[in-house]
């Protein structure tokens, strides 16, 4: 009989090391300093929660990346988080109540039942913003700067951003009639830009041209601004709500290259991920290197519903991991002191409350004081204890 | 400055019959992958790269940005999942069809189908939707020698010309899809090298249209 190994990891679970551990802390506090600057209020929301909870507003993507377990004292499903947003939309929702704008940020550990991403880790760092109180594009706006300083603060660049909007498809459908499973049929080749199998299925719906052609016509409305005044053309016919998400866009991506210069825009209107949670503009951020997206977000009014208060909301959320791989910011290594063991505590307690990090050495230890990251030693000259360069 | 465009093929037929293809669009590789052991081929332009990898492992070069476009069968396509792809052109080439077969006059079978296939999702999902509940029998290749030594009562597997199907005492009995082959593109290369992604797109759709209209 073999033993397994005790030191091996679950697959996708991975643990930190110190010099990681220092660059995803220094990240994290730059991070969550800079959201703070913005006016974002951290909340820390729990790690196990009830199911419906944690499945508010999502599809069935998110139920089958959760973790379950049985809660012994209800009997209730429990589910370990893999999406902290709607845990955040609750707080906002149940606890907050108020009607004047509430900015939240969060970080924290997500599991996911199946790896994914490249590296395929199943264990991230989630962190992110919410805005929630305020429909238009104004917060969407805020929540694009946001993000973008985010990712330049985290040593990203440069950086692509991805726009969409996912009120197009939805008024497309719905006035194609197209029922669930249709939708979902479509959905998927669109996911895809399939045209060839998007094309199939509208011939053997038998849709009206007109719809037919619209929808087909998604599939390749994607590229620079300028496809935004190719799809008024191929969207003609449309309904209005179609146009309205094409002005908002528009209205977005004027304000972004005024504001945010330092992105390259690029637009998506069959991009939909998220479509079941999202109600308006979707994003996601792009670095060259990286095969997937870096950063996701949009808007998702009325989620809070469920939970007492409907709000219009917007927001966006990373992995500090993978910011922290792609950004790869030069870690501030720490420099130590070595105090030898019978150094003066008067002494070593100043230090500290200076800030200065002090190793004290333990009797008989082994290893010398460089091989514990010290770049300096305590010595004692005429009685006092004075700081000097390792001899 | 132009970024590098890389494009990942299986050798064989897909390589052979993309080529016309990539002539059109103006690639001509400068190694002959049959005879060449390079894994990456250089191509008569700068910008563009070849990596030549097994045909399953398309999806999952693409998926991840090791390469920015592809080509790969519809049949891998629909057994990977094909998930966090673009399959924007139907390339209608290597064409073939997945089917059920099994030997010629067989009787009913009592009971599950033990399905032997290397498509076991599709197979899966195939008898599912037709409400049967089957056994399947993951192999890797000769499915047509299991319901002779009676590993299945029925495989599923590619057909192209029947031939070794009828050698072996089998007979087609389920059409299940048509196959070909399709460019796959990144998404996050969709969005960050569009022009020069799209632009390749419709030169190769244009190659595609002139062929089938000779044909």
């Amino acid at each position: 009989m073999t033993t397994s190994p005790r030191w091996l990891l679950p697959d996708g679970i991975e643990e930190i090391l110190p010099a990681p551990a220092r660059q995803l802390e220094q990240l994290s506090r730059r991070l969550l300093d800079h959201f703070d600057r913005w006016g974002y209020d951290l909340v820390m929301p729990p790690l196990v929660d009830y199911l419906e909870s944690l499945l508010v507003g999502s599809g069935h993507d998110l139920d089958l990346q959760t973790f379950k377990l049985v809660d012994q004292i209800s009997g209730r499903t429990l589910g370990i988080r893999a999406d902290m947003t709607p845990q955040v939309a609750r707080i906002d929702a149940h606890h907050l109540r108020t009607a004047a704008p509430t900015r939240l940020c969060y970080l924290g550990t997500v599991l996911h039942t199946r790896p994914d991403g490249f590296a395929g880790a199943r264990s991230l760092l989630q962190v992110g913003a919410e805005l929630y109180g305020h429909a238009g594009i104004e917060s969407d706006l805020e929540i694009l700067r946001l993000m973008a300083e985010a990712l330049a603060l985290a040593g990203v660049a440069p950086v692509y951003l991805d726009l969409g909007h996912v009120g197009i498809y939805r008024a497309l459908v719905a006035d194609a009639g197209l029922d669930s499973e249709r939708e979902s049929e479509l959905f998927d080749a669109l996911q895809r830009k399939a045209k060839p199998e998007i094309h199939d299925l509208l011939a053997a719906w038998a849709l009206p041209a007109e719809h037919a052609t619209r929808l087909l016509a998604l599939a390749d409305l994607h590229g620079s601004a300028q496809v935004l005044a190719t799809a008024r053309d191929a969207l003609a016919g449309a309904p209005e709500a179609v146009f309205a998400a094409i002005d908002t866009l528009d209205q977005v991506a004027r304000r972004v290259a005024e504001q945010i210069p330092a992105v390259t825009l690029h637009f998506d209107l069959a991009e939909l991920r998220g479509y079941h949670y999202h109600t308006g503009l979707v994003f996601a951020a792009y670095t060259p290197g990286r095969g997937q997206a870096i950063a996701l977000g949009g808007r998702y009014d009325g989620i809070g519903q469920v939970f007492g208060q409907a709000r219009p909301a917007t927001g966006f959320s990373t992995d500090l991991r993978t910011l922290a791989a792609v950004g790869n910011l030069p870690v501030e290594a720490p420099a130590a002191i070595f105090a030898p063991a019978d150094a003066s505590d008067e002494v070593i307690a100043e230090l500290r409350k200076r800030g200065e990090r002090v190793i004290r050495e333990l009797p008989g230890q082994a290893g010398e004081p460089a091989e514990l990251g010290c770049d300096r030693r305590l010595v004692e000259r005429n009685g006092k204890w004075e700081v000097a360069p390792l001899q | 400055m132009q970024d590098t465009l890389t494009i990942a093929l299986s050798k064989g037929r897909i390589f052979k019959e993309t080529l016309p293809l990539l002539r059109h669009a103006g690639i001509e590789p400068l190694d002959d992958p049959e005879t060449s052991r390079k894994l990456i081929l250089d191509t008569n332009r700068d910008d563009v790269k070849l990596v030549i990898i097994r045909a399953t492992d398309v999806p999952t070069y693409v998926q991840h940005g090791a390469a920015d476009i592809g080509v790969a069968g519809k049949d891998v396509l629909m057994e990977h999942g094909g998930e966090g792809l673009y399959e924007p052109l139907d390339l209608h080439i290597a064409r073939c069809r997945m089917m059920v077969a099994g030997p010629v006059d067989a009787p009913p079978v009592e009971g599950r189908l033990r399905i032997a296939t290397k498509y076991v999702n599709c197979a899966r999902r195939h008898f599912a939707a037709r409400g049967e509940q089957v056994e399947i029998i993951k192999l890797y290749g000769s499915m047509e020698l299991a319901p002779l030594v009676g590993l299945a009562d029925r495989i599923v597997d590619l057909v192209d010309t029947g031939n070794t199907l009828r050698a072996n005492g089998l007979e087609p009995l389920e059409h299940m899809a048509d196959i070909s082959s399709r460019l796959i593109v990144n998404k996050a290369s969709m969005k960050m090298k569009h022009d020069q992604v799209r632009a390749f797109i419709e030169r190769i759709a244009e190659a595609v249209a002139a062929r089938e209209e000779a044909a």
